[in-house]
């Protein structure tokens, strides 16, 4: 399966949900926020959120700024 | 005298500095500077998380009684900062935001016009918004109707440490708003601060000058203190400039009777 995360392409060996996905792609996924293709998910619903080939992820996070 | 303190969208703080948190080399600096700041407000922003490599959460760096002003940097335009906006608040770290956009990469200046409509709706929807603008009266009474808690004019070009080049557009907004006005942007040293405080401003955002420092920490200490001093200033009724002199000391009854000062 073939999704985009934060605009580059990243093969999935199955079918995931959005809890499975940030676990792995995020090495601290306190405070990680999610967007799948352009809907806000909030973390409660991420486990129930299965992501599908083709679908954009957007994975963000709180930085410092001005 | 005894000082109010500073309330905004019923929050009240005791004080006046808001420290940025971008541009610091470290966590630590981060860290130090906003305790020696006494800062009950800093900004942080949004961005993507770079997915190859391990990035701290700027989060566990800051105190939890700080409020977080979310900053919509990056958004070009009102749709980008909403966006950017909901994101945060998805996150569950509040519903502040300091609305930045900002669509010329060369003087940085923030796009009134699409600020006003990015308060509009952020307000509607219950957020507590700071824009960030360029000072202007008619922007400015705009932005009270569209629901903002507070206007944030610059004071000079981000980043520039320039100090406050806008300073006649900013007294026009804090006589003539009725919401706290925060000077944000080019502040680059505690007595340029202390200028905007004895002016009437409610507040001083400031980052670039702090985070560059070589001893961020004390620093921010400097600028707390400046930003104390020039809010007493300003409630003292700070006596206007005079363009000839004026004695300080009694210049007649002494050695030369009714005599003028030699």
């Amino acid at each position: 399966m073939n999704i985009m995360i934060n605009g580059k392409a990243q093969q999935l060996s199955a079918a995931q949900n959005i809890s499975e996905i940030v676990s792995s792609f995020c090495k601290n996924p306190k405070h990680v926020i999610t967007e799948l293709n352009g809907t806000i998910i909030p973390a409660q619903a991420w486990a129930d959120t299965k992501v599908n080939d083709g679908d954009a992820l957007e994975l963000v996070s709180f930085v410092g700024g001005g | 005298m005894s000082d109010t303190l500073l309330v905004i969208a019923g929050k009240s703080f005791n004080s006046r500095f808001f420290l940025g948190t971008g541009k610091f080399k470290n966590k630590i600096d981060l860290k130090e500077s906003i305790e020696a700041s006494g800062s009950e407000l800093v900004t942080v922003a949004l961005r993507r998380i770079d997915l190859e490599r391990h990035e701290e959460n700027i989060l566990e760096y800051i105190p939890k009684n700080v409020t977080l002003l979310t900053n919509t940097s990056g958004a070009r335009n009102a749709e980008e900062a909403v966006r950017i906006a909901r994101l945060a608040k998805a996150s569950g770290c509040g519903h502040w935001v300091k609305i930045e956009v900002i669509n010329d990469n060369k003087y940085l200046l923030p796009d009134n016009a699409e600020t006003i409509k990015a308060t509009e709706i952020l307000a509607a929807e219950g957020f507590v918004v700071l824009p960030y603008i360029s000072p202007d009266l008619y922007t400015a009474r705009a932005l009270v109707k569209a629901g903002a808690a507070t206007i944030m004019p610059l004071g000079s070009f981000i980043g520039s440490n320039q100090g406050l080049k806008t300073k006649e557009f900013i007294q026009v907004l804090i006589n003539e708003i009725d919401l706290p006005i925060v000077v944000d942007a080019g502040i680059g040293a505690p007595s340029q601060a202390a200028e905007a405080m004895e002016m009437g401003a409610a507040a001083v955002l400031a980052n670039t000058a702090v985070a560059t420092a070589q001893n961020p920490a004390l620093l921010a200490q400097a600028f707390a203190m400046a930003i104390d001093a020039g809010r007493k200033a300003y409630l003292s009724g700070l006596p206007q400039r005079q363009s000839l002199a004026n004695a300080s000391s009694p210049l007649t009854g002494f050695l030369y009777d009714n005599a003028a000062a030699h």
